[in-house]
């Protein structure tokens, strides 16, 4: 009846669905407390301390957010980049196939049918989803907590040119876009692994150790061949966006770089997934 | 369009060494109510995964509604409702969310009727009044009603239910087995699985019974009970002219026992070209042998599944 997969069960109500399975675990939300906690502990402890932060104090761009409580945000991002917000990533991604294959749910999603194909864009797109939430979690409180606390006023970029809130405000939400961008390929890497397991756990371990071993090799000099491969390659280019003339040279390399993690590894779990036995 | 809601020819699947399903030749016609019988680890699930297109088949053939597995597949399950090795949910939403979300799996589960929909599995389960808790807080019971009620979100030709009465208290059993009845009475086709014949035999029309991964037996219950051969009990104080008298007719006495009153209790196999029993009596007396008791036995179901299975039904393999 191909009237009948016109009006519903298409692809958007799965994802709705997932997107809705997501948002109320209370896992989600814990995930989302603890990135919000970021950009409010680094605002309290520079609003707090006698002497505020001098240039190359801190974390990158600790000493700009007096000037402009945008900063906040911008900081934040660049301190939850190399860890806190992979982490996060990894349980999202590593759990996608692999958390419904250990409840169970797995064979009845499949029966359904979901389709093995199906399914699998769905949950990858649900992770992409999560990847741009979790980044504008830490975009809008760290906007709400350095406003509050600091006022937007003007700031002074990296090159030394001077921007107003409006420019701040745009210029923060490019490098949360630029930190959503880094995680899509490392959301690959998570789902790919989830096929491979029912233990959700496992998957999301794997993923997130993954993630800091690429920083480490980035960072020997022995390996500079590598580099440019790695998809932490571009983590932390977000800088480039905070100089006058702007260069978005970075954003559309990590967007590449991203894009052939995602094409790779996203064959890889198709090639996995719609063959294995599903067992559990 | 066949007469067979599944059929499979050679099935067969192999984990490692172990053959857990082996050369397995179902046929279950549109309509019946097919029971799937065996003890525990004899194939039954790995089978209704090879059906449904969970697992591949190492070996053979299966059509489920007319459609080849796995290509099939996509085609014949939304016409299919199952519960699958127990059933399975997301502990952190309520029952109602839970079935909301497979729904929205199903190429069929149009949004707009999703919610009634819903209810009304729900209702047909007794679970109205637990529909917003969440599943966490769910019995074994209850989870197993509600994945009865998310097989039933839809109307389906085909339902699939391995062991729907495992955690079922002996009211909720009798409710399974009345839900089962009157789906079959709506004309879906049932294929329901149980290490415990006693759940089912009631309700079904047909059965397979399936030991160590091979089928055993398969037919209508009433060939199935035919296939038993029937035993002749005879109570008789001159044991050795009875059986004389019994061999020359073709029966075959297996058994001899002293009865309490002094006399023999014999037993015989009964072959199908026997004489008639009355005939037997009159043969027995007419040659002077004192007749106490006679009785023919076809053995229960239960007595025949042991004796296919070599085992009790609760046994694990
Ligand atoms: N994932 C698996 N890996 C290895 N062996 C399995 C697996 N699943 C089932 N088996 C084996 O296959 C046989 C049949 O199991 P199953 O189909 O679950 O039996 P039933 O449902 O009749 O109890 C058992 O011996 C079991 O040990
Ligand atoms: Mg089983």
């Amino acid at each position: 009846m191909p009237g009948d997969r016109a009006a519903g069960g298409t692809t958007i109500a799965l994802l709705a669905s997932e997107l809705r399975v997501l948002l109320r675990r209370g896992r989600t939300w814990a995930m989302f407390g603890a990135l919000a906690a970021i950009p409010v502990l680094l605002a309290l402890v520079v609003f707090f301390s006698a002497s505020p932060p001098g240039p190359g104090e801190g974390p990158p761009l600790l000493d700009k957010v007096t000037q402009n409580g945008m900063f906040v945000s911008v900081t934040a991002l660049v301190v939850t980049t190399p860890l806190f917000l992979p982490l996060t990533i990894s349980v999202v991604s590593g759990d996608a196939i692999a958390g419904e294959a250990g409840l169970g749910t797995l064979r009845y999603l499949l029966v359904a049918p979901a389709g093995r194909l199906r399914l699998l864009v769905v949950k990858y797109a649900g992770a992409a989803v999560f990847a741009v939430l979790a980044p504008a979690v830490v975009l809008l409180v760290g906007w709400a907590i350095g406003s509050a606390l600091f006022g937007v006023g003007e700031a002074t970029l990296l090159s030394g040119d001077v921007i107003g809130p409006g420019g701040a405000l745009a210029r923060s939400a490019l490098v949360a876009l630029h930190v959503a961008i880094s995680m899509l390929g490392l959301s690959a890497i998570g789902l790919f692994a989830s096929t491979l397991t029912t233990v959700g756990v496992g998957a999301m371990a794997a993923t997130a150790v993954l993630a800091v071993v690429a920083q480490v090799l980035g960072q020997l000099d022995q390996l500079a061949w590598l580099h440019p491969w790695l998809f932490t390659h571009h983590w932390l280019g977000m800088m480039d966006l905070l100089r006058e003339p702007i260069s978005f040279s970075g954003l559309t390399d990590n967007l590449v770089l991203q894009a052939g993690y995602l094409a790779f590894f996203g064959a890889l779990a198709y090639g996995r997934f719609t063959t294995k036995d599903v067992l559990s | 369009m066949t007469d067979l809601a599944v059929e499979t020819r050679g099935l067969t699947k192999r984990f490692g060494h172990q053959l857990a399903v082996d050369s397995l030749d179902l046929a279950a016609p549109r309509g019946s109510v097919f029971a799937l019988l065996g003890p525990n680890g004899s194939g039954k699930t790995t089978t209704i995964r090879m059906l449904l297109g969970l697992a591949a088949a190492t070996g053979g053939t299966a059509r489920v509604l007319d459609h080849e597995v796995p290509g099939g597949l996509g085609a014949a399950l939304p016409q299919v409702g199952a519960l699958i090795e127990g059933p399975a949910f997301y502990p952190f939403l309520t029952g109602a969310d839970n079935l909301a979300r497979l729904d929205a799996a199903d190429p069929r589960g149009r949004a707009r009727t999703r919610s009634h929909r819903v209810a009304e599995a729900l209702e047909r389960v007794g679970l109205t009044k637990a529909a917003g808790k969440k599943v966490r807080a769910y019995s074994l019971g209850m989870k197993q009603r509600l994945g009865l009620a998310n097989a039933l979100l839809l109307p389906r030709e085909l339902l699939v239910l391995d062991e729907p009465t495992n955690g079922l208290d002996p009211q909720g059993t009798r409710e399974v087995r009345s839900l089962i009845r009157s789906l079959a009475d709506g004309g879906t086709t049932v294929l329901v699985s149980s290490h415990l014949l006693a759940e089912v035999e009631q309700v079904s029309t047909h059965a397979a019974v399936m030991h160590q991964g091979r089928l055993k037996a398969q037919g209508t219950l009433a060939e199935l009970r035919a296939a038993g051969t029937a035993q002749v009990l005879l109570r008789t104080p001159d044991p050795e002219a009875a059986a004389a008298e019994l061999v020359r007719f073709g029966l075959v006495v297996t058994g001899r026992q002293q009865a309490a009153d002094g006399s023999t209790d014999l037993t015989a196999t009964l072959p199908e070209d026997a004489p008639a029993p009355e005939y037997l009596v009159a043969e027995l007396v007419a040659a002077g042998v004192g007749v106490r008791g006679f009785e023919v036995r076809r053995p229960s179901m239960e007595e025949l599944f042991v004796a296919l299975t070599g085992e009790g039904f609760d046994v694990a393999r």
